[in-house]
């Protein structure tokens, strides 16, 4: 028999049973629906992580203040003092594989524009640093080398902090109030969303280093610096070095713990790729056991149908069907179950990723290869959980089976 | 009614005839036995039967239950294998062939006619035909002709496209005739066809099988009923799985003739 005739008497057979075939389908849609919504969940966060990579640059390394331990009693990190702007200096002219680099040093404060106010995250820098951030400016500029030189009162927003502040109108120019100091606002930076651990990027302001250690915290050590390596192979080999430097320059002797800590992000970034991977596969295989579940249910329907089609797969043997013939049609009939199952599970784990963007606001990525490995896979299901009843119905005796009540 | 049968001999023999077929009984049966074994005891179906039967017969095989009559019919149709002996089908032994050579037999030699006439439900009369076509591996035309023509020649021309239920059971027999003949087989095999029927009904289909015959189409017919014996050539009676009797019949009735004599009874 041709292909086509098999699968209209597939459909034909299980249209007979409408309720009974959609219960059997059932399974395989929430299957290969749950399949597709992980695995898109998952991908969607993927990509998100590799976004985030891409835009903070791989070849960043940031090194921040370690703790320290002063008779026994160990200070959490930043809480050393010897992190300093000469050690930036240094890493910059003699470590070959270092672009550039950027102090940071940072505390909370309350700005207040008119009537409003808002209590965000300092930070003093240098130009530099959204250079090395890959940062872009929505509104005005940079401050410059000269505003750092002369410690001048100017200072970058965030976009959370300028929403927050102004709304939507541009007040790039005016003047706003840090602690009890007047400051000139000169840029306002591109919103950039949550960072991989949820934390908004957006929400701090950014003011010349001096200026942060003159008049505001009155501290001149820095809490970190950010390094860009030449490239992203660079960064490797600009680690091993920045540590050998402030190891030597902080005159910590072999066997002592360094008083800083220098991350590669891009092994942070590898990191959470690497995690948000395997939680897909985790999600992905947790619903491939409801595929599985779906595929018991079709197995369990067709043994039934088997049974109460014994009579007709006598006729069928009688009239000149071989066991192949029997085999394949059953075969077609779990298969076109299992794939019909398969579409409408797709449709439905597209519907519910797209509800799940909408109402959580997470990222979901839905790639045509995970559509065709759930097609692949729902057919797959329905062989195998179809072969058995398949062949017992091709091994009946015709004899048998033409008695058959 | 259209029952003036043409009906050739299978022209596409699945295996190649012994010698020349007008030479070659249709069926020779050779000291075929068959034992059932049910575990400490063996049931002895069939004990030693010998049976020739040549192209354009009609035979009619009785017997009460439990003579093998059924066992000797399911081995004929290639259901069953006998236990041991020959059995020789257009010159080819069927007894030494797989279950895929057995249905191709099955399909193209032979054709079925069942007591309960056995079509699939909620497939129409023109499907059910076609069937047989379908494990043929026919093309779709021919199929749809093939099975036309036949219906045409059991008198549905006009009920194709209904569905078993919603024919009489003269008319199912019919389209089961009608299946077993869609692939032109060289024997037809008739397990007790008028048993679900009336008694005109029955002479009705005897009518159909006749006017087959005449046509030369050889026909085996099971059935426990006298009367219906009487339309055949020939009566072979089974008891205790022998062969007790082999008659010719004398002075057979004509079923359109005894159809005449028959008050009619309205078929919806």
């Amino acid at each position: 028999m041709d292909l086509l005739a098999i699968l209209k008497i597939a459909v034909r057979a299980l249209t007979r049973n409408k309720m009974r075939s959609l219960l059997t389908m059932l399974g395989i849609v929430i299957g290969v629906g749950a399949v597709i919504a992980t695995v898109g969940l998952g991908q969607g966060a993927q990509e998100q992580v590799q976004n985030q990579i891409a835009s903070m640059g791989t070849d960043l390394l940031f090194i921040s203040a370690g703790s320290v331990n002063k008779g026994g009693i160990r200070l959490g990190g930043g809480a050393t003092k010897t992190l300093v702007y000469d050690d930036m200096k240094a890493i910059v002219q003699q470590i070959p594989t270092v672009a550039q680099a950027a102090p940071g040093a940072g505390a909370s404060a309350q700005v207040v524009a008119d009537n409003q106010n808002w209590s965000t995250r300092i930070t003093g820098t240098e130009p530099q640093y959204f250079d090395i951030r890959n940062w872009d400016f929505a509104r005005g500029g940079n401050f410059t080398q000269d505003d750092v030189t002369r410690a001048a009162n100017v200072v970058v927003l965030g976009a959370t902090v300028q929403q927050n502040l102004f709304g939507n109108s541009d007040f790039t120019g005016k003047t706003v109030r840090i602690g009890n100091l007047p400051f000139q606002v000169v840029g306002v930076l591109q919103a950039k969303g949550q960072s991989g651990i949820g934390q908004d990027q957006d929400d701090g302001v950014f003011v010349p280093i001096t200026t942060l250690q003159k008049k505001i915290t009155g501290q001149d050590w820095l809490q970190n610096i950010m390094v860009s390596a030449t490239s992203q192979d660079a960064s490797y080999a600009a680690q091993g070095q920045i540590t050998s430097l402030l190891r030597d320059r902080h005159r910590i002797r072999t066997g002592q713990d360094d008083d800083f800590s220098v991350r590669n992000l891009a092994d942070v970034a590898q990191l959470a790729d690497e995690s948000s991977k395997v939680m897909t596969l985790l999600l992905a295989s947790i619903a491939g056991v409801s595929l599985i579940v779906g595929g018991i249910g079709i197995m369990n329907i067709m043994m039934v149908s088997v049974t109460e089609r014994t009579r007709e797969i006598g006729i069928r043997i009688a009239i000149g069907a071989t066991e192949s013939d029997v085999l394949r049609q059953f075969l077609s009939e779990s298969v076109v179950l299992s794939l019909a199952g398969g579409l409408i599970g797709i449709l439905f784990g597209i519907v519910s990723s797209i509800t799940i963007t909408k109402v959580l606001g997470w990222s979901i990525l839905i790639s045509p290869a995970a559509v065709a490995a759930a097609v692949v896979f729902s057919m797959a299901v329905g062989i195998f959980f179809g072969f058995y009843p398949a062949r017992k119905a091709a091994m009946l005796d015709p004899i048998d089976a033409l008695r058959f009540e | 009614m259209a029952t003036q049968a043409q009906i050739e001999v299978n022209a596409n023999p699945v295996v190649e005839l012994e010698g020349v077929a007008g030479a070659t009984p249709v069926i020779a049966v050779e000291d075929v036995h068959k034992y059932y074994d049910l575990g400490e005891t063996k049931v002895h179906a069939l004990r030693g039967v010998n049976m020739t039967i040549e192209p354009g017969e009609f035979v009619a095989i009785m017997g009460s239950s439990g003579s093998g009559k059924s066992t000797f019919m399911n081995m004929l149709g290639c259901l069953d294998k006998p236990s041991s002996g020959r059995y020789v089908l257009e010159g080819t032994d069927v007894s030494i062939l797989d279950k895929k050579e057995l249905a191709a037999i099955r399909n193209r030699k032979l054709g079925f006619v069942f007591q309960g006439f056995n079509l699939l439900s909620r497939t129409t009369a023109l499907e059910n035909v076609e069937l047989p076509t379908l494990y043929a591996q026919m093309e779709k035309d021919k199929r749809l002709a093939r099975a036309r023509e036949v219906l045409g020649l059991v008198g549905l021309g006009e009920r194709m496209e209904h569905f078993p239920s919603q024919l009489s059971g003269g008319q199912q027999q019919r389209v089961a005739i009608a299946r077993a003949l869609v692939n032109r087989p060289a024997i037809l095999l008739a397990d007790e066809p008028t048993g679900n029927l009336d008694s005109r009904t029955s002479v009705e289909i005897m009518q159909i099988f006749q006017d087959l015959n005449d046509s030369g189409l050889t026909i085996v017919l099971v059935t426990h009923e006298p009367d219906i014996a009487q339309f055949a050539k020939r009566t072979v009676v089974f008891r205790d799985g022998r062969i007790r009797h082999d008659n010719p019949v004398k002075n057979r009735p004509r079923a359109a003739e005894v159809l005449k004599t028959m008050p009619t009874v309205d078929e919806d």
